[in-house]
């Protein structure tokens, strides 16, 4: 292993969270705390084309793939007005000294070759300029036509996860709800796009309200409520065939709130009955619902443990709204919120060690994290109205709505780092609300 | 006692207009109770808001909803007052059922506000149970924070969408 030191990337943490591994794995090394002062500045040359068919591609690739960087808030792009060289041989020996005289930190070189049958293939390599070193093996990925910036996504990843470490996230996409018309006849539908806005696909028509989609662990299915029935129920969806049907249910009750076990095979969800919500658990495939809370308070908004063995909900048993955690059999629950307000929407971070919660104090509302014991609670957002969190596959960065108040209330997705930077609106048109994070794809 | 009731409702329909609002089913109900409908021969119709029968009736006159307040289920005495009516015109016209509709305000997340819109609904349910009405003539259904009426973000408009709304439908019993 090459041993490279990059003194110019002085990081420090200034809060007393550390959300990140200890150990860095790569070796141009970014490692992410709290207080980034500068982002890392990096090239991205169009990829080379290596046959016709594949210019088209050339230019995009690249920029999708500068996008997944400079989106993450650590890296800065380099613009191509400043190249000295230019790359037009995926094999040609990088010329060092001109991406040097740049400042070039990171050096991304990318080819791809459009084959027959609706193929496209694209190579990359990641140099680190200053130790005049390739950062790991070259990689490829072959596609269809029409999954290229999925490719690019899967570049960007690679690129990203060497440098800083972290898991990677560009490639994966979000289930959310698709808002039209005025706030007091809304049309909602589920859509899903690529993680960064792109690629919006309709999942349901506007005839029925829809609410809070949530995936399966593999992507596959989206669990979510719907009123097409006239009272709130719970569906699964298959995302490739849009087919549906409704959960088994009780006769007068309404459900909501579902989410998957980490193994896909159980919904956690809310039953109200008789005014009273509690909290059940059910085989995705039927069988009988098992009640896990029985308290005469208001149990929701259930999440699991990457392990599958606790979930963490809110509840007002104490008066008002609170997060608790209690074993996936249900049985008694520990209270982890103390601070001032109310905290609802809790999810479980993919690395098991953050909940990300929905905070509401003196008429405001916050994207916050805190750890499971309850200590190191952090606030990330503030406004008129911040709500649902949902967390990249890397459990870095949190997805939630915003909504602005008034008449003219307008619904939109943000995304923020979980060390409260880098807060971003996410590109999506019209309006958008309750987003769930796919894992990343396979 | 409900005879008198809809005595002085009637007396005070006939000074509404035939506004419309859109949680209501609007006059599509059997308008023709006994006793009120048009005479033989005559082409005027009856307007639905005046008969004491009619759904136009219960929503525009009885009234159809009791607000709550903030983050609460505990019906109002003026809530009490407005169920008492809904029970009793409810008890007079046993060939409607209801569902109640639960609305929350927009301050506060969407699942809560779900199960906090249940609490409401279940609130009117079990004062209407009180009052003798068949349960199998009503339903609950929650809303959240899914359908307000009013769309200013202010107290003023808070206040009337914390509601829980009492529609009336066709036929007894689910």
């Amino acid at each position: 292993m090459i041993i490279l030191r990059l003194l110019n990337f002085v990081l420090i943490a200034v809060l007393a969270i550390s959300v990140l591994p200890n150990r860095a794995m790569a070796e141009l090394n970014l490692e992410i705390k709290d207080g980034v002062i500068e982002p890392m500045p990096f090239a991205v040359p169009d990829f080379v084309a290596e046959n016709a068919a594949a210019s088209e591609f050339a230019t995009k690739l690249a920029r999708v793939v500068a996008a997944d960087l400079t989106g993450t808030g650590l890296f800065r792009e380099i613009p191509k007005s400043a190249f000295i060289s230019t790359v037009t041989n995926f094999n040609s020996p990088v010329q060092y000294a001109d991406w040097k005289a740049i400042n070039a930190q990171a050096l991304i070189v990318g080819a791809v070759n459009a084959g027959s049958g609706g193929r496209v293939t694209v190579k990359f390599r990641l140099f680190d300029v200053f130790s005049g070193q390739q950062l790991g093996d070259g990689l490829q990925f072959g596609g269809t036509v029409n999954s290229w910036r999925r490719m690019a996504h899967k570049v960007a990843d690679a690129a990203y996860s060497r440098i800083t470490g972290e898991g990677k996230y560009f490639d994966s996409r979000v289930v959310f709800v698709s808002e039209t018309g005025p706030k007091n006849a809304r049309q909602k539908r589920l859509a899903i796009m690529d993680y960064d806005g792109a690629n919006v696909k309709f999942l349901t028509d506007s005839r029925s309200i829809v609410l809070a989609p949530r995936f399966s662990p593999t992507g596959d299915r989206v669990l979510y409520t719907s009123y097409e029935t006239g009272f709130p129920k719970i569906y699964v969806l298959d995302v490739a065939t849009v087919g549906r049907r409704a959960l088994a249910d009780q006769p007068g009750t309404m459900t909501f709130a579902p989410r998957f076990s980490p193994d896909g095979q159980t919904v956690v969800y809310s039953l109200s009955a008789g005014g009273n919500t509690d909290i059940y658990r059910m085989q995705i495939n039927g069988g009988t619902p098992v009640r896990l809370t029985s308290a005469p308070s208001i149990e929701t908004a259930p999440s699991f443990s990457p392990d599958g063995r606790q979930i963490v909900f809110e509840s007002d048993r104490s008066g008002s709204q609170q997060l608790y955690v209690m074993s996936a059999n249900g049985g008694e629950a520990r209270r982890i919120s103390f601070g001032a307000g109310r905290y609802g929407t809790p999810v479980w971070s993919p690395r098991g060690d953050l909940v990300a919660f929905t905070k509401q104090n003196k008429g405001r509302f916050h994207i916050g994290v805190m750890r499971l014991d309850g200590e190191g609670e952090r606030l990330l957002t503030a406004s008129f109205l911040d709500e649902g969190p949902t967390w990249s596959p890397n459990g870095r960065v949190i997805m939630f709505m915003r909504e602005t108040s008034g008449a003219g209330g307008a619904v939109s997705l943000y995304s923020v780092d979980i060390t409260g930077r880098n807060l971003q609106r996410v590109k999506v048109e019209g309006g958008a609300s309750d987003p769930a994070w796919s894992p990343l794809l396979k | 006692m409900t005879y008198l009731i809809k005595a002085i409702f009637i007396v005070g329909a006939l000074g509404l207009g035939a506004c419309t609002n859109p949680d209501h089913l609007s006059g599509n109900g059997n308008a023709n109770g006994a006793g009120n409908g048009a005479g033989a021969g005559s082409n005027i119709p009856l307007d639905p808001a005046s008969d004491p029968t009619s759904p136009v009736y219960f929503s525009q006159t009885i009234g159809d909803r009791v607000l709550f307040a903030v983050d609460t289920s505990t019906l109002t005495p003026e809530g009490r007052s407005t169920l008492t009516a809904q029970a009793g015109w409810l008890q007079a016209n046993p060939e409607y059922a209801a569902i109640i509709e639960g609305h929350a305000d927009e301050q506060g997340t969407r699942a809560y506000n779900l199960a906090l819109g249940a609490r409401r609904a279940n609130a009117v349910q079990e004062f209407l149970l009180s009052q003798g009405i068949a349960a199998n003539r009503l339903r609950t259904l929650t809303y959240g924070k899914e359908r307000p009426i009013e769309v200013c973000s202010a107290e003023s408009c808070y206040a009337k969408n914390r509601r829980a709304v009492t529609v009336i439908s066709a036929g007894a019993g689910a």
